[in-house]
């Protein structure tokens, strides 16, 4: 039995059993890590040690007879913009290269109380921004299904890995379709969450008001049972929802029927890639056949989604790395003075990605630029909040493509065509400025590439887009393809 | 011509809640540096603010007690400036919606009430602190980060101030108000209590501005008055040379006593405030409002008028001592003791005053608590001691910390108001002194002074001033 093949929860049953132990899942992770990661390039950093030491503490406290939770023992990984004490947390950017917090964020917590064993940090677009994972500072990752393309991003590295075996799930964060594109470009599970329902502290910003950490899984469950762990309150991040949090495993059930879908037309349009439309168009039929009713709606601000969502993020990113200027943490290039020192340090520490979003977002909130643009953009985002909101007076959620095509080929888009990257966040960022979540699963390949079905649901109803999914995903074999990277 | 001067506050008070604004590091004043900071405060990469339920209730406080409307929708923006006490590269501020707007505070100056309009009063986190050590290639710079953070409200007048004087009344009122709300130590030397003035002059009459020149770094209430005198002068020189005045902002020198550059005012993109996504809106709901009204303590001027209306003290009286919250405190406890309150005020007003100042005490800090006052005028009142033992007794209080009784009883200074012992002093002083009694009996009435005089000398001021008066013409 080949260990990594497994999902998340079916390593569960075998440590519980006792079948397995966590070192020894541990070690079938790291094996793994050292015989596909040189060609996936997912890793920014390896915990090895860390690792082993706490498989270790798992299987001393479960041979104590400890009742441990369903993820005690399984190895994971994290995207590199979420802060782990003593451990570097590099953005994939020079800027914070050697960079270790002195504080952990609250999913990192929450996931090592519940036994999660940490492999390491994955790669990232740099500061999140970029849609392939080009932009790191570091290397760019490969799509484990054909390693001439992306795996998307920016929570490239988070998608890559849990498909090419490398961790048993990942967490990546989405601002504008940072989980759910890469999730789609590399055949796995990936869920935004409601904003407000995971906690950002100790996540390094991009888009404060958008920015949410979901998980990416190899299926529907293992989604269910890493947001049992990480979601809830926190009285660090003030914009978490103090709701309670219902156990989404077993909300779990394949019965759909009645159950009222939405297809947006305005996501069926030009651009659409005719196979990938073709293969979402056959996953709604598969719902309506499981009971669902589909019908075609309308959001009809769809077209501003792209421009608002860029104005809104480009400028709050401008003010949240202000803070990398030298002076106290991160990378510093000496200058003569105090102003010629920040110059330099952010003229060698961010990459051409992030300046230009930094310069936009700047510019968008200048005296003068204001009300053109950044209020303009917070007034459409509420017209875009509202299409949904009409949405789900009728509808129980929302079915799209998560991306109109598949990966596409390593610079082919990306840094120096950066509107044609912006088709990619396309599909995703209404959804993030709406705040709503939105899960991407597999439905289907278009040469041997997969594709991925969007669902979107109504405030704080990941439980009903998780169901939907399962049911879905019960019925459908998508979830249990590999990548066949042991032939590459 | 003749100019007038057209003056405005930027008032910065820092609060004395116990931790910062937007983490649970301590606001405590003098430190080790940085030693009271956390990844929040440095403004470390991932970290979020929590708004501090504390300062929130202090600025409604504040608000209300400036007659401010409160807002019922609170939020904050961040305002982008490089400098390397604020590690974050912004500050978080209030921009187009603070928590308190357009209130007043009424001023008294040269026997004119005068009402003075608060535009604005908001929130906001303090800056770290710059030191810069000198040494060769220019020197170096460190930063001590533990006042980053510290919760700060920003005060701004309306253009309402004609004169450095009303300035200064402004500024002295604003802090007799924040101590009676006891929302902060307002002290100016420790920078809790921080002024930035807004200056330009025109000629009287004129109904358009100046030129404004926005003057920093005045650390006392002197100084204040002293920077404004100086630059509106500056500025009327210019005007009457047939110059103009160049927007900029200036800091007050006070070794020089001059008024100095630090940047000319030019073009700006602004300070990009938009509203903080990390911090969600405050809502202030009527019934929040409504609990701190009730809470309010009793204001200056209201206390000023209840010691006009239920004590006879006159305005000025009431003026000097509701000037501070404690020696009011002091005041009104004393007067529960020993009633007559013009005397009281006279004592507060007078040498109990002076002896707080020649100790360097607040009124709060008096060795001689309300109790031991109002049995020292208690004794003076019943002759038990002369009006100038009294003076002496007090000062021995406040040297020793001893009750007024006891001073009195150990060093012996009860009135001597017995007839027959004064008698024979008197006798003795009118033998010793037959040159004096003769002018006295030819009508040089002036002299029965020095007899009085020769007889508190004999009882080392003890004797009863009246009895002795009586004797000395009886035995004349």
């Amino acid at each position: 039995m080949n260990l990594c093949e497994l999902t998340a929860h079916e390593l569960g049953e075998l440590l519980k059993s006792r079948q397995v132990s966590a070192v020894e899942a541990t070690e079938a992770a790291i094996n793994r890590i050292e015989a596909v990661d040189s060609r996936v390039q997912a890793f920014v950093t390896r915990t090895v040690e860390e690792a082993f030491a706490q498989a270790r503490a798992v299987d001393a406290a479960r041979s104590r007879g400890e009742t441990l939770g369903p993820l005690a023992g399984i190895p994971m990984a994290l995207k590199d913009n979420i802060c782990t004490v003593r451990i570097r947390t590099t953005c994939s950017s020079r800027m914070l290269a050697d960079w270790v917090p002195p504080y952990e964020a609250t999913v990192v917590s929450r996931l090592k109380e519940a036994g999660a064993i940490l492999l390491g940090k994955l790669n990232m677009d740099e500061f999140a921004m970029g849609a392939t994972t080009e932009t790191s500072a570091f290397f760019p990752t490969r799509n484990p299904w054909d390693l001439e393309r992306v795996p998307g991003g920016s929570s490239g590295g988070s998608a890559a890995a849990v498909a090419a075996g490398e961790a048993f799930y990942t967490l990546g964060s989405d601002t504008g379709g940072s989980i759910r594109q890469p999730a789609a470009f590399c055949g796995v599970v990936g869920l935004k969450p409601t904003y407000g329902r995971v906690s950002r502290h100790g996540l390094i910003a991009f888009a404060p008001s958008m920015d949410q950490i979901g998980p990416l899984t190899r299926d529907v469950t293992d989604c269910a049972l890493i947001l049992n762990a990480v979601a809830g309150h926190d009285s660090s991040d003030c914009t978490t929802a103090d709701l309670p949090v219902p156990d989404y495993r077993a909300a779990l059930n394949t019965d759909i029927k009645g159950l009222k879908i939405g297809v947006p037309r305005e996501y069926f349009a030009d651009g659409l890639d005719p196979e990938v439309a073709a293969i979402v168009r056959r996953a709604i039929d598969k719902l309506a056949e499981l009971g669902a009713i589909c019908e075609e709606t309308s959001l009809p601000h769809t077209e501003y989604a792209l421009p608002t969502y860029y104005l809104v993020a480009y400028a709050e990113a401008s003010s949240n790395l202000a803070r990398y200027d030298g002076v106290s943490f991160g990378l510093r290039v000496p200058g003569r003075d105090i102003e010629e020192m920040n110059i330099n340090t952010r003229t060698e520490g961010f990459g051409p990605e992030v300046k230009r979003r930094l310069m936009l977002g700047t510019y968008a909130l200048e005296a003068g630029n204001y009300e053109a643009f950044y209020l303009k953009a917070a007034k459409v985002r509420t017209l875009i909040r509202q299409d949904f909101e009409a949405a789900f007076n009728k509808y129980d959620l929302l079915v799209t493509p998560t991306e109109p095509m598949v990966a596409f080929r390593l610079g082919e888009k990306g840094n120096k065509k950066p509107l044609a990257m912006a088709a990619a966040d396309s599909y995703t960022s209404a959804v993030s400025l709406a705040g709503l979540p939105a899960l991407s699963l597999p439905c289907g390949f278009s040469q041997g590439l997969p594709v991925g079905l969007q669902l979107i649901g109504p405030s704080f109803a990941e439980a009903r887009l998780l169901q939907v999914a399962y049911a879905f995903e019960q019925n459908t074999e998508y979830h249990r393809r590999r990548p066949a990277l042991e032939v590459a | 011509m003749e100019y007038e001067a057209i003056i405005g506050l930027e008032v910065h008070v820092e609060l004395k809640t116990k931790s910062k604004i937007f983490c649970s590091c301590s606001t405590s004043f003098g430190a080790e540096p940085n030693t009271q900071v956390c990844p929040i405060c440095l403004g470390l990469p991932g970290t979020l603010p929590v708004t501090n339920r504390q300062v929130v209730e202090f600025g409604i406080k504040t608000a209300l007690a400036l007659n401010c409307q409160v807002a019922s929708y609170c939020k904050f923006d961040p305002k982008h400036y490089y400098y390397p006490d604020v590690p974050k590269n912004f500050q978080w501020s209030q921009f187009d919606m603070p928590i308190g707007s357009n209130g007043h505070l009424k001023i008294n100056v040269d026997g004119e009430e005068l009402v003075i309009g608060i535009a604005r009063v908001h929130m906001e986190e303090d800056a770290g602190k710059l030191i810069h050590i000198d040494g060769p290639d220019g020197g170096y710079s460190l930063v001590d980060y533990n006042r980053t953070g510290v919760p700060l409200l920003e005060i701004v007048s309306e253009p309402d101030l004609r004169s450095p004087a009303q300035a200064r009344a402004y500024m002295e009122k604003l802090r007799t108000i924040l101590h009676y709300l006891d929302v902060s130590d307002c002290k100016m030397e420790e920078g809790s209590l921080r002024c930035d003035a807004n200056v330009s002059v025109r000629p009287r009459g004129s109904s358009t501005y100046g030129t404004k020149i926005e003057v920093k770094n005045m650390n006392s209430f002197r100084s204040l008055q002293r920077a404004l005198e100086y630059e509106i002068e500056r500025q009327v020189n210019l005007l009457e040379n047939g110059e103009q005045v160049q927007p900029a902002t200036v800091a007050w020198d006070e070794s020089r006593g001059v008024t100095t550059v630090m940047r000319v005012k030019g073009e700006s993109s602004g300070y990009r405030c938009f509203p903080e996504p990390n911090l969600v809106p405050i809502e202030i709901d009527s019934a929040w409002i409504e609990r701190v009204r009730q809470e309010l303590p009793e204001l200056p001027d209201a206390r000023r008028q209840r010691l006009i209306d239920d004590y006879g003290l006159p305005l000025y009286d009431a003026e000097v001592i509701t000037s501070s919250k404690e020696l009011a405190d002091y005041f009104d406890r004393t007067v529960a003791l020993y009633p007559d309150a013009k005397t009281v005020s006279n004592w507060l007003m007078g040498d109990f005053s002076r002896l707080l100042n020649a100790h360097n005490l607040e009124p709060g800090q008096a060795p001689v608590p309300p109790q031991e006052l109002a049995a020292l005028l208690q004794l003076q009142q019943e002759g038990t001691i002369s009006g100038k033992i009294a003076k002496q007794v007090l000062e021995e209080m406040f040297a020793s910390g001893k009750g007024a009784r006891q001073v009195v009883e150990e060093q012996g200074l009860i009135q001597i108001s017995d007839a027959a012992a004064l008698g024979q002093i008197v006798a003795e002083v009118l033998a010793a002194n037959p040159k004096v009694v003769e002018d006295y009996r030819n009508g040089k009435t002036k002299a029965l002074g020095f007899l009085v005089g020769q007889v508190m000398k004999a009882t080392k001021g003890k004797a009863n001033p009246g009895l002795v008066n009586k004797l000395l013409k009886e035995q004349l």
